[in-house]
Parts: C-alpha cells; structure tokens; sequence
C-alpha cells in the first residue's frame, strides 16, 4: 500500500475513533490497524537510496520494472 | 523523351542542393498530398514543388505572400517537361512556419477541449512511483534523479525510455505514453527532454503526442527544454513545469514533510487510544490491576507468548495509560473483557500491560455492586 493511502487509512481510523460510542474491541482492532498502517508508512520512508528502474515490456505486454544499470 | 532525362541529369549537376529566397504564390496543397508553389522575386519566378514524403521537415505549408527561404534541388520533371525546385526545407521570417503550425496544433486540441483548465488533475502529494518518459542518456533523467535522491530516496524512479529527438521522436513518445497507461504502475508522469534547438524540441509540440498525453490515465507533468520554451505538451500537460529539475521537484514530496506527518499522526492515534483507555477504565480498570498485579511473575513467559500483538497496541498510546498502572485484560482468543460475568475459576486471560503480555488464569470471581474484584492464581495478588 503506498503511503498516500496508509495515511488516508490513518485519516479514517483517527475519525472513526473519535466516536465515543465505539466499543473498546473495535477501538483496540482500530488501533492495531493504525500500528500497522503507521509501520508500513515509516518503513516507506526508511529507504536511503533513491531506486532507478526501467521498464520494459516483454513481446507478451508483460511488463517488468528492471533495475537500470550506468 | 532521352533529351528530356539528359537536361535533367545536367541541371542536376550543375546545381547542388541550395537556398532561395523569394515571396510565396499560388499556393496549392494537392490531394495527393503534395504541395505545389511559386517562389518569386521582382522580376522572375520559380516553380517549387514539396513531396509529400520528403517535407517532414517543414513544419507547415506558407502562406502566399510569406517571405521564406527554401532549401531544395533544381531539377526538370520529365512528365511535364518543367524546370521546378524540388524544397525539403523551408523557414519563414519571424519563425512564421513554426508559429502557424503551433496555432494550427493549438486550434485543434482547443476545439477538441484538450486544452481545458478544468481538465487538469492533481498531481499526487505521496507518489509511491515516479514514471519518466525520456532518452536513458540525456540530462533530463540525471536530473531528474539528482532531486528525487534529495528530496524523498523512497520514491522510485522508472524510467520508460523514449527517443526525444529526430523523426522517429513523436512516435517514440506516444508508444512511450501507451506503456505507461497500459502498466498502470506508476502515480505520476513526467515526460520531458532538456533544452536544445527549436527542431530538436519539435516532438513535444507534435499533435499525436499531445493527443496521448491527453488521454494519460495517470496525472503529467510536462518538462520540456529551457524555462523560455513552452510547447503544445507543457499545453495539455495536467502541470508545466520549466525544466527536468523543476518537474522532479513537483512529482517528488520532501521527506522531511512526509516525517512530520506521519508523526502528527501517530499522535493523534495516540490520544485517541488513551481517552479510549480512560473510558474504558471503570469498567475494567480496578479488575485489571489486580490481575496485572498478581500475574507480574509470568511476564517473561507472557511476552514471549502474546509479543505480535501487545507490542503493537505498546508502540501506540494506551502506553501512556498503561504506563500509569493500568491493563487491558483480554480473553485468550483476544476479546477484549469489560465485566467479570463471563469469568469463572479457571478461565485463562490475558494481560496486556506496559512492558508485555502475561498469561493467567482466574482464580476467584467476586461480583460486587460498587467494585469486581478477582485474583489470579499465582502469588503476590494484593487487594
């Protein structure tokens, strides 16, 4: 999931915890589900190197992102 | 007609390919797509003809009247008998021919409502994949790389390669674009070359490639040549940007930002978690301390068992609460329990505290009208 949507999901959980009518079972599956989106957004930004790819299709139309070499 | 062959053979010889200057008239596009014209001057004229095939050159037919120079062969067409001029390239004053071909693109995509501000899309804040439509060798990719490298390395950068220069440019930049919607893997594109002569940048004022940019699935970023140069693609394109380096700096967000937000965030989810905990804690407060209390001895056994996910709600903020002394007590299956009816001796719980999970089991079960108060087994349960 790209960090565009892990945030909207953050978004959304935040929103939705924010009714005080939810029971504590929901609000504890919401919460480790906001850990969860919170992990993978942070594991996203761990990355040091930018990666260069190319794409290349092969004569099927399958297309596969290749590292590009110098 | 021998004769006829043989003059030509000698005006051909005798004349390589040259520039005349001369004032447009009788202008005539044929059906058969070749064009047919005079080139005169005060006191002669020449007949010119431009094959269809060898005027790709010539970005749009003058006008009668225009000044031009053109570029081209004498020559004698044998059928008719005629000396004619046979033009592969033509310029007009003031870049006449190249602005009258942009206005012609320019009024049809316009009729078209390819043109339309209300056709612009968003480009994405958090792009995950950068997709970019130029050369491998130019200095639009190096650029292009350089800023992505600073700004945010998460972002990838796929370069889908395309010639950007030459004959075979607009066809290479609308298959290019066809790759790019048909993979459908990248959030944003930036199509685009670095600065050169006004030719050399022509791909991207071609029509057939602006009409592919249109029909991008995924939001463009045009980046064409120099901050003077703008072109039918930076036209249709949902963002212009002036060069390589400026569209990088659009598509690609800084990572700093994305930090801050995703702490802002985590925040959030962390109040909410402890006025969530707050709530709850009249409910299950009182029962979990005394339980967290006597099952302290089996923490190391606990954590080991429950860590996947006691770790996960600790790394949010019903640590702050827990961190007070309180705990959340769970059924083993993980059910979160906020009254004691369903425990009887010998029902195992969970407790989730600050530093891990214990395992117990229920020992007693007091139900009280003002407070339920249980005691694990184990030692060390205090009231």
């Amino acid at each position: 999931m790209s960090f565009e949507a892990s945030m909207a999901r953050l978004e959304s959980i935040a929103a939705r915890l924010e009714d005080d009518e939810l029971d504590l079972d929901t609000a504890l599956a919401l919460f480790e589900e906001g850990v969860a989106e919170l992990r993978a957004a942070s594991a996203f930004l761990t990355q040091a190197e930018t990666r260069l790819k190319q794409l290349n299709e092969a004569a099927d139309g399958v297309f596969r992102v290749d590292d590009l070499r110098d | 007609m021998a004769l006829t062959a043989t003059a030509r053979d000698v005006l051909e010889g005798a004349f390589t390919p040259l520039w005349v200057r001369g004032e447009v008239s009788d202008f005539k596009a044929h059906r058969n797509g070749h064009w047919y014209f005079c080139l005169r001057d005060g006191d002669a004229q020449l007949k010119c003809v431009a094959w269809s095939r060898e005027r790709r050159r010539i970005p749009a037919p003058p006008d009668d009247g225009m000044q031009i120079v053109a570029f081209g062969q004498l020559t004698v067409y044998p059928a008719r008998g005629e000396m004619q001029f046979s033009v592969t390239r033509m310029e007009a004053e003031g870049d006449g021919l190249w602005r009258k071909a942009l206005e012609l693109t320019r009024a049809r995509l316009h009729a078209d409502g390819l043109l339309d501000l209300s056709r612009k899309r968003a480009i994405p804040r958090h792009p995950r994949r950068v997709a970019v439509i130029t050369s491998r060798d130019g200095a639009a990719l190096r650029d292009i790389f350089a800023v992505a490298q600073r700004r945010c390395p998460s972002v990838e950068i796929v370069l889908v390669p395309a010639a950007v220069q030459g004959d075979s440019a607009p066809e290479s930049l609308c298959f290019a674009l066809d790759q790019v919607a048909r993979w459908g893997d990248a959030d944003v594109v930036i199509i685009g070359r670095g600065g050169g002569a006004r030719e050399d940048l022509w791909a991207f004022n071609d029509e057939r490639v602006a009409r592919a940019l249109a029909t991008c699935p995924i939001p463009t970023i045009s980046a064409v040549g120099h901050e003077i140069d703008v072109s039918i693609c930076d036209l249709v394109a949902d963002l212009r940007a002036p060069t390589p380096s400026a569209a990088a700096e659009a598509a690609v967000p800084v990572q700093a930002e994305l930090r801050e937000r995703l702490r802002a965030s985590a925040e959030t989810l962390s109040a909410l978690a402890s006025d969530r905990v707050a709530s709850a804690r009249t409910c299950a407060g009182e029962v979990a301390r005394g339980i967290a209390r006597g099952a302290s001895r089996r923490f190391d056994r606990g954590r080991l068992q429950l860590e996947s996910s006691a770790t996960r709600l600790n790394a949010l903020s019903p640590l702050a609460t827990l961190d007070r002394g309180y705990a959340i007590v769970r059924t083993a299956a993980g059910r979160t329990l906020r009254s004691v009816d369903r425990l009887e001796p010998g029902t195992p719980i969970e407790l989730v505290m600050r530093d891990g999970t214990a395992a117990a089991t229920v020992d007693r079960v007091l139900p009280n009208d003002r407070s339920a108060v249980a005691s694990a087994s184990g030692t060390g349960a205090e009231s």
